[in-house]
């Protein structure tokens, strides 16, 4: 159990991470984990690429372009990063 | 003997402050390299050299304003020999900031030098960007040892001595055009700031910090992730110089816009464009590459566009002088929004000579650079027409304001699941709404809807972009 828990942190910090690069004023801490991400701190889909890629440059889990829809909260995106890590 | 110009860094911009300067006398340069940086409305902009030679005098002094077509350097061609070296005595200058006004002897490429006054008695001999550094960096000019002709203090002479004394303070900091403004506004000095951003470049979140007192003082090793700044009840200071900034944005579009809307006679054309077989084709494209090669939809509407301009060249161009000017190369000025607001609209140089992947490497080097603040002189020189893409906000239809002396910009608005009839049957299908405003003085509908109708064929074969 406190590795699933450690583990979800260690999404949650490179989130953060990759987010703060591309979005260096967003307030992630009071983000709604359950809200638009992109609608929330206005990430257009060049920055949404880049997002990506630098989660996929951290935790090596591969995004095909057909999953992108099912990423639009915070926990839509660390369950599917917990999913296929 | 050659001079380099202030050059117009768009129809907007009147004038540039010379940041610093890149090159010294004596230096060689190519075609394309980056000779000076000159803050603009659009941040600071790095300015290009477009001929070969050697780097002669520099005329200019950092922290000048300088007017656009003003004389910023003399260069000579690299095999013309250099005009002879003087022993005469250095020219009294006047204290900048100020264009340096024109020195007696034209031929004279010695560095500039300048007598100063020491407490010794002896004059010492410091050229202007040496004096102008020494005082940024807090150098005492007499404790140094020239190495230039004569025993001129230079730049590098004062640099070295920072150098050796404090490594770190020597290091360029990079840091956002609106953080510059920021902590000038606000009195911070960001040599002092471990900067959050890519790169360790400082934001304007670090020197809010700096301001507030919270400064990340430099440290080794990497800085954690940027805690949101601080929510005092009072309105922090800081919020003022971000409006510095974007008000000079602010003018600098209104200027455009109002000069567009004052003489430009707009017409609106719109049409709707089926992609679905274009995006299909991207997905099984970008199937078979791996994240980081993948191409963004925006780039078959760039390719797409560039195309049809090439088919239809008279809304690829200038209106100057009561005369419309078409252009043959298509340079596609691609609208950039700022996160911290404003727009910029850099170039894609030769849009319809480039692949796609060489499209979207462009795309990619265009945005990046616009919101980092580094963007240089070719970029902002040569739009020959406007492509905004506003689908991601979820706008459908673009009313496009046309981009002076451009004569049109063309629209996209996002891609939309629709009821599409067709040959007697109704299916659905994803649509784009693209719209293109012209410019009535230079072409009349009928040319922007021969426009959209090429632009909608390109769409429809997209194994041929």
């Amino acid at each position: 159990m406190t590795t699933a828990v450690a583990f979800e942190e260690q999404i949650k910090a490179t989130i953060a991470e990759t987010l703060g690069m591309i979005a260096p004023e967003a307030d992630l801490e009071n983000l709604d984990p359950d809200a638009d991400m992109r609608k929330v701190l206005d990430i257009d889909s060049f920055d949404f690429l880049n997002f990506l890629i630098g989660l996929n440059e951290a935790l090596g889990v591969d995004i095909p372009e057909a999953d992108y829809g099912k990423l639009v909260s915070q926990n839509d995106l660390i369950a599917y990063l917990q999913a296929r890590m | 003997m050659a001079e380099f110009l202030m050059p117009s860094l768009g129809a907007d911009m009147a004038a540039g402050t010379l940041h610093e300067w890149c090159v010294k006398p004596g230096d060689s340069v190519k075609r394309g390299d980056v000779i000076a940086e000159v803050e603009t409305d659009k941040g600071v902009i790095d300015v290009e050299i477009w001929e070969d030679g050697v780097i002669d005098k520099l005329l200019v002094e950092p922290g000048t304003e300088v007017t656009v077509g003003a004389v910023m350097a003399h260069i000579h061609a690299a095999g013309e020999a250099a005009p002879p070296a003087e022993s005469a005595p250095p020219v009294e200058k006047v204290k900048p900031p100020q264009v340096m006004e024109e020195e007696p002897h034209p031929a004279d490429h010695r560095p500039l030098v300048s007598p100063e006054p020491a407490t010794n008695g002896k004059r010492l001999r410091v050229s202007p960007l040496a004096r102008k550094r020494a005082a940024e960096l807090g150098v005492d000019l007499a404790t140094l040892k020239g190495s230039g002709p004569g025993g001129a203090i230079s730049m590098e002479d004062v640099e070295a001595a920072v150098t050796k004394a404090q490594p770190a303070a020597a290091e360029r900091a990079r840091i956002s055009p609106v953080a510059r403004k920021m902590a000038a506004d606000l009195g911070v000095d960001p040599s002092t700031l471990a900067g959050t951003g890519p790169r360790g470049t400082i934001s304007k979140v670090d020197i809010e910090r700096a301001a507030t007192g919270q400064a990340t003082a430099k440290a080794p090793e990497p800085p954690a992730p940027a805690p949101p700044p601080p929510k005092p009840a009072a309105e922090p200071p800081a919020k003022k110089a971000p409006v510095d900034f974007q008000s000079g944005m602010r003018r600098a579009i209104a200027a455009a816009m109002a000069k567009s809307n004052r003489e430009i006679p707009h017409y609106y054309l719109e049409t709707h464009i089926d992609m679905t077989r274009a995006l299909d084709w991207l997905e099984a494209e970008n199937l078979k590459r791996s994240i980081k090669d993948r191409i963004l939809p925006v780039v078959l509407l760039v390719k797409a566009t560039a195309k049809a301009l090439a088919a239809v060249p008279q809304l690829n161009g200038f209106w100057v002088d009561d005369e419309l000017q078409m252009s043959e190369a298509i340079h596609i000025g691609f609208a950039v929004a700022l996160r911290q607001g404003g727009l910029v609209t850099p170039a894609i140089h030769h849009a319809d000579l480039k692949s796609l992947d060489e499209l979207m490497a462009d795309v990619r080097d265009v945005i990046m650079r616009t919101r980092a603040g580094r963007l240089r002189s070719s970029d902002l020189m040569d739009s020959t027409v406007t492509l905004t893409n506003l689908g991601d906000m979820g706008v459908e239809k673009v009313f496009g304001v046309i981009y002076p002396p451009q004569v049109a910009l063309v629209g996209f608005g996002k891609v939309m699941e629709q009821p599409w009839a067709q040959n007697g049957m109704l299916g659905i299908r994803r649509v784009v709404i693209a719209t293109v405003a012209g410019d009535h003085r230079a072409t009349d509908g009928r040319t922007g809807g021969q426009f959209l109708d090429v632009l909608n064929r390109q769409l429809q074969e997209v194994e041929t972009l």
